[in-house]
């Protein structure tokens, strides 16, 4: 046996060698006749199944149905001659993602690295070549420009000021209301029915009202449930039981006939309005047991260091407590934002035109009778892009969260 | 701590000023275990008071009702002056002159050290954050932490984080610092660290009520040792009498049981 010195031993890390693709390949789908069986079966398989779809994609399938109803997907019967106010309320929203991502980015050396770079190219080419964005591709280009000099801007902006994130914050927040008020008219603008809203917007509208309304409402109930106020107490959990013993859709219905019953006469809001609250009301209580979960699941003995300080309670609370539980539920938390933005496809069954509901009207349509595949495949996208990029937020902000690492 | 054995206990005297009195502790809990039996002590201002007992015998309750972490249905309690009653707003005064070091740190985890430290100060005492960051940054020198400040505690050793839990502590300037087994969750070589800190803590006059295993320095720095043993105080001594001519036989065979 060689005697190693202990410099030696502490010194040299064992390197990290990168495998060849074919070395690769070797360890980890061929180590041996069962795995090498396994990998041919699965890329057959797998292989098949790709072939057939593009083979249906460009072949069979007829597109026509989706850029000849891109309007109607994204806006639904919102009158075209004021389809202005769509793009301006876009164009608000991507100066305000850019912004956002500026100033979260402002640590980073560079910001457009390379793989962004491939990124944005990858959006370009996509709203050039892709069929349905074409008639507007003009539009959507700057909208592109938009984001990438908002970042650019952001990001000087955050490195001069470290407060302007909750300046940036407070935008969003006001920007719900200028997206209401761009949509719906008033004040100046020509008023829009709610029953013209519709489409991707509608559905945008619906699940980000019903996410911004849940939350405090979900959290309220959570800590109402751990009160230690009896009759607080049974107030949120009979709340919570009952909403989650009955159906969203059954929930919808009653949301479109019971809350008039408990508004005053002449009062009647708006059916947009209603099915948004209670896609809420819903969705809250549901948040509510996720919050539960996360408040448990902080230790003891941080309510009891932060009032051996002489902390009161709704500064432990605030301070100590819901930093942590949060932190905890945020992937059940986001879960469910994600099928509270799914659910809103229930929505079209009390009669509103919102994503799926326009899908199922074009289908009624004589012209584009049978294109069932073409028309669920592109909503299937759709749905799947906005989820995946609240899956995606969550674990960014999960990470950022992080403060175990050491 | 061989070398330290010769030292005096405490370089100041205990006053006669008495800063907490508990008179006939009583304590159920809800199951209803009868966990205090009756207990009655007094600290004096600037002293060094340590609670030994077997685990179970209600010591770590008994410490946590006088920052009322822990109601009593008995008896009374009396810290500086304030007594001990269900009104809020007198419990959070209560705590904030009464310091608490806990087993487990009990740190807070998403905020970093300098945070930890300045947050009571900020939002209890309406410090300015400048004043309070100076404060903080005396402390954490003084337990020796100072270049950790702007970590997280999960960055830090046991030992590292229950100092950072006396500096959080002690920046609310509190005039009586509870610590209960302070060092029972450590490794072993961290311990010493943890015990010099509140060593100079005592020397410096601080009123300190110790639950601890650590007979040494129950020897050492306690101007007055006190065996708990089911919900009631077996006896009370100067650690000189207590380890060397116990009275009770309880405390002999407490002792047999630890040295």
């Amino acid at each position: 046996m060689t005697t190693v010195t202990p410099d030696a031993l502490s010194s040299t890390r064992p390197e990290v060698v990168g495998l060849s693709p074919w070395a690769w390949a070797k360890k980890n789908l061929f180590s041996d006749w069962f795995n090498s069986l396994l990998t041919v079966v699965l890329v057959t398989i797998l292989g098949w199944f790709i072939f057939r779809l593009a083979n249906w994609a460009l072949t069979t399938a007829q597109w026509q149905v989706i850029p000849n109803n891109v309007g109607l997907f994204m806006t639904g019967t919102y009158p075209s001659s004021l389809y202005a106010r769509v793009w301006a309320l876009l164009a608000m929203i991507c100066l305000l993602a850019g912004l956002s991502w500026g100033v979260l980015s402002r640590n980073l050396s560079t910001l457009f690295s390379r793989n962004v770079l491939i990124g944005l190219g990858v959006v370009c080419a996509f709203i050039v070549l892709f069929p349905p964005t074409r008639p507007s591709s003009l539009k959507l280009l700057p909208m592109v420009a938009i984001v990438a000099g908002m970042a650019a801007i952001g990001r000087q902006a955050g490195r001069q000021r470290p407060g302007i994130g909750n300046w940036v914050s407070l935008l969003w927040f006001l920007s719900y209301f200028v997206a209401l008020w761009l949509i719906g008219g008033g004040l100046g603008l020509t008023p829009v029915s709610t029953n013209d809203w519709g489409g991707l917007m509608l559905t945008l509208l619906a699940a980000v009202s019903g996410i911004a309304l849940c939350f405090p409402l979900g959290l309220m109930l959570a800590l109402g449930r751990r009160s230690a106020l009896p009759v607080v107490r049974w107030l949120s959990t009979v709340y919570i039981e009952v909403v989650r013993g009955v159906p969203l859709v059954a929930f919808l219905f009653m949301g479109q006939v019971l809350i008039p019953l408990f508004l005053p006469v002449g009062t009647r809001p708006d059916r947009v309005l209603r099915a948004i609250i209670a896609l809420a009301l819903f969705s809250a209580a549901y948040l509510a047991e996720n919050v539960r979960a996360g408040l448990q699941a902080v230790p003891r003995g941080q309510r009891e260091a932060a009032m051996s300080l002489g902390l009161n309670t709704p500064a432990t609370l605030g301070l100590i407590i819901l930093p942590q539980a949060l932190k905890i539920a945020i992937p059940a938390i986001v879960g469910q934002f994600i099928s509270l933005f799914q659910d809103t496809t229930l929505l079209a069954i009390v009669g509103l035109a919102e994503l799926l509901g326009i899908g199922r009207s074009i289908l009624a349509n004589p012209s584009y009778l049978g294109r069932y595949a073409e028309v669920y495949l592109f909503l299937g996208v759709i749905y799947w892009f906005f989820c995946y990029a609240m899956s995606l937020a969550s674990r960014k902000i999960e990470d950022k969260l992080n403060t175990d690492e050491r | 701590m061989t070398q330290s054995q010769t030292e005096q206990p405490s370089t100041q005297t205990p006053s006669t000023e008495p800063v907490i009195v508990a008179k006939d502790v009583e304590k159920w809990y809800h199951n209803g275990f009868h966990v205090l039996k009756g207990v009655s002590m007094t600290v004096y201002k600037g002293e060094v008071l340590v609670v030994m007992g077997p685990s179970g015998s209600g010591k770590s309750t008994f410490i946590r009702t006088f920052n009322a972490l822990e109601p009593y249905q008995k008896g009374s309690i009396e810290v500086d002056g304030i007594t001990i009653s269900h009104d809020l707003k007198n419990i959070e005064t209560i705590r904030q002159e009464v310091g608490m070091v806990f087993q487990q740190f009990n740190l807070f985890p998403h905020l970093t050290v300098l945070q930890n430290v300045t947050l009571a100060p900020i939002w209890v005492r309406r410090w300015p954050k400048s004043k309070a960051q100076e404060v903080a940054m005396q402390l954490l020198e003084r337990v020796g932490i100072l270049e950790q400040a702007h970590k997280f505690p999960g960055q830090l050793s046991g030992g590292q984080q229950q100092r950072v839990a006396i500096a959080r502590s002690l920046a609310m300037q509190p005039k009586v610092m509870l610590f209960d087994e302070p060092t029972s969750a450590l490794d072993p070589e961290m311990v010493r660290e943890v015990l010099d800190v509140m060593r100079g803590l005592a020397n410096s006059g601080m009123t300190m009520v110790c639950v601890t295993h650590e007979v040494g320095f129950a020897r050492e720095v306690a101007d007055r040792v006190v065996l708990m043993d089911d919900g009631c105080l077996i006896e009370q001594n100067t650690p000189q009498a207590f380890f060397n001519q116990p009275r009770e036989d309880r405390t002999k065979q407490f002792l047999s049981q630890i040295l």
